[in-house]
């Protein structure tokens, strides 16, 4: 079927009817295109999310810790799969879209560019971090593109155990020792800020939200995601004793929301135009792994040519 | 090309399975999601590693992606709408006496 | 609870716990060291499983030797708070991660000697041993079918491919003597009947290695010296530094809770 308007008109009518598009169903060349953006963004972010946080696996404090992060880390790679292979149903294999990273052409989420200095930092990533994302993907996994909606559902599961153990670690490090509380409280004052942006710039300035809102893909706002971020997380913060580092956070009797002081878009646009402070090392740390995976992936290869050329799936 | 039309992969890319598993309770397989790799024994660890750490299921079955033929949207109405006009398939269809559990 | 041991019997235990949590701990570190940089997703996440597997058999072993030591410390102080001379595993579990197919060699030939030694193990007159071992062993299998399966892949893949898996078994083979070596320990422990003996144990993992080598068109390597030392404290250069890594934080701030 052409991009006829008919077609966009029956097309949008499913989307209002709650209906979910599946791979195989006639979509705009628009959504398709406007699909692989966004759902290989979001992979590459997962697996970009991995390296700050993989920082600390080897200096985790005990060895709960130890295994709760690297199980935390492992499921990343999870959601990166899972998405890449969402991604994949609309007709774009895994390999373009890490090509499309590792050149730098497609973006990730800039809060990976920033650096993990401290275990805090480790707790405030689980805390803030995923806890923005498990905000972001829950409505998400209503998308109006069935791989996709089904991805998010597997992977909010997931979520909740990451958010936990981050905000567990902030609990301890928050009741422990004056150098553990300083510690949570600077690491609180870095990932805050930048845990706000994830959640994209305001909708009036955000040049695909309304396309993809008309299309079912998102359905809340960005700056709706952001308050309820902010509504849930400030009581968390004050349970356990943190400062958020925001002068103007105080309740709107008006809204019955949190009012939170104005986000800084300048070092948003600074970090996602590659200025953040890894943007190089975080690119270049996965073009590595890639390269030194080449041979690995080429033998695997070569092994299944000569063993099973028979049954080799995509060889027909 | 695969013979549905869509193309190969050109890039040396891993050839892509879809993976079912089965929940612990014998309940039927159901599509978990999909893996690359490069051979169905590798598919089906990779099918274990990756959709089976929580302890989801009992069995795996691994497809290569390729070998399925799937119903198109096309089809959509001839192809279930026969279904819907037969509700002596369905228990609701018949009536049972007030009070009685059947 | 397990009954009452003889003080030397109780002590060769808590060293032969020592032995197969320290072999595991050190082990899945330098796994966990992949995740973020295996050459694909689906093997970060089927490493990661491993060193998981493996750090968990170690809190299990460690936290018994920490029980049949009865000097108050847990799995945690035996991980955090012991220096490397005190540290019991092989030479071959602490050796750098190398590339793919040093790690993957070296998992295949430790998996392999770790499943004939569970399967003994649990047998183990000692009910708490016994347990662990066998949970072990299931997982243990699993580990001994994913890197056999990568060994023959890599080994009878390309000529590239095939070169660095040959260097790698080269490189390891002189540390695999060191897994099956039994001194007083083991003979202490077998002659109170706490263990069955496992001299059987090197030649089935000879058989089933060289079988897996063969498949692999790879070529086993002439047997020569085989280091040692441990077992007894005596480490490579390596484990030192990966010890400063990993105990940073528990040294670094003492007594505090994490
Ligand atoms: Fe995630
Ligand atoms: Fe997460």
């Amino acid at each position: 079927m052409p991009d006829s308007p008919d077609a966009i008109t029956e097309f949008e009518a499913r989307i209002a009817a709650g209906e979910t598009i599946e791979p195989k169903d006639w979509m705009p060349d628009r959504y398709r295109k406007q699909l692989i953006r966004m759902m290989s963004q979001h992979a590459h972010s997962e697996v970009v999310g991995m390296l700050p946080e993989g920082n600390w696996i080897t200096r985790a404090p005990t060895l709960r810790r130890k295994m709760g992060l690297l199980a935390k880390v492992q499921d990343e790679a999870g959601h990166g799969l899972y998405i890449y292979c969402g991604t994949e149903t609309l007709g774009v294999g895994r390999a373009e879209l890490v090509d499309q990273l590792l050149t730098g052409k497609a973006k990730y989420s800039s809060i990976f560019n920033y650096p993990t200095l401290t275990w805090a930092d480790i707790g405030a990533i689980g805390w803030f971090v995923d806890g923005a994302a498990i905000v972001n993907q829950t409505m998400l996994a209503k998308a109006s593109y069935g791989p996709y909606a089904r991805a998010m559902v597997r992977i909010c599961k997931e979520e909740n155990f990451h958010k936990r153990q981050g905000y567990e670690i902030m609990a301890t490090l928050a009741a422990g020792t004056p150098e553990q509380k300083r510690m949570a409280q600077d690491a609180v004052n870095r990932w805050w800020w930048p845990s706000l942006m994830m959640f994209g710039p305001s909708d009036k300035d955000s040049p695909n939200s309304a396309e993809l809102t008309r299309w079912g893909v998102k359905r809340k706002g960005n700056d709706e995601l952001r308050q309820r971020f902010v509504n849930l997380t400030v009581a968390q913060a004050v349970a356990i004793d943190l400062k958020l580092p925001d002068p103007e956070l105080r309740p709107d009797p008006a809204t019955g929301d949190w009012h939170f002081g104005p986000i800084d878009w300048d070092e948003f646009s600074r970090v996602v135009h590659g200025d953040g402070p890894l943007n190089r090392e975080r690119l270049a740390a996965r073009r590595q792994a890639h390269s030194d995976g080449e041979w690995v992936r080429e033998a695997a290869s070569a092994y299944a040519a000569k063993h099973t050329a028979a049954a080799a799936p995509a060889a027909a | 090309m695969a013979d549905d039309g869509t193309p190969a992969p050109s890039d040396g890319q891993w050839p892509l399975w879809e993976v079912f598993v089965q929940p612990p309770r014998g309940e039927p397989f159901e599509h978990a999601g999909s893996v690359h790799a490069v051979d169905a024994e590798s598919a089906l660890q990779n099918a274990r590693d990756v959709y089976t750490r929580r302890g989801e299921a009992v069995n795996i079955w691994v497809v290569p992606t390729a070998a399925i033929t799937a119903s198109t949207p096309a089809d959509s109405g001839p192809f279930f709408d026969p279904g819907n006009d037969k509700p002596y398939r369905h228990p609701q269809f018949y009536s049972v006496p007030r009070g009685v559990r059947v | 609870m397990a009954p009452a041991l003889d003080g030397p019997v109780q002590a060769a235990l808590v060293q032969y716990l020592l032995r197969l949590g320290d072999d595991r701990l050190v082990l899945g570190h330098r796994l966990s060291e992949w995740c973020g940089h295996a050459p694909i997703l689906e093997e970060d996440i089927a490493l990661a499983n491993i060193a998981l597997d493996l750090v968990g058999q170690a809190t299990l072993f460690l936290g018994l030797a920490g029980a049949a030591e009865a000097a108050g410390r847990d799995a945690d102080a035996l991980a955090y708070l012991r220096e490397a001379i005190d540290f019991r595993n092989v030479l071959l579990a602490e050796l750098p991660k190398g590339d793919f197919a040093f790690t993957i060699v070296r998992q295949f030939l430790f998996s392999v000697a770790a499943y004939y030694r569970l399967e003994g193990l649990a047998t183990s007159s000692h009910g708490d041993l016994a347990g662990i071992a066998g949970k072990a062993l299931k997982e243990t299998r699993y580990h001994v079918r994913h890197s056999g399966e990568w060994v023959i892949r890599l080994g009878d893949g390309t000529s590239e491919s095939h070169t660095r898996t040959q260097a790698a078994l080269d490189a390891l083979w002189r540390y695999t003597g060191e897994m099956f070596l039994a001194d007083d320990v083991d003979a202490t422990l077998v002659r109170a009947g706490v263990i069955p003996d496992l001299a059987t144990a090197e030649p089935k993992w000879l058989a089933q290695v060289t079988g897996v080598i063969e498949r692999a068109t790879l070529a086993v390597p002439p047997s020569g010296y085989m280091q040692r030392g441990g077992r007894t404290g005596r480490h490579t250069e390596h484990l030192g530094i990966m010890l400063a890594e990993m105990q940073i934080l528990q040294r670094s701030y003492p007594g505090a809770k994490w």
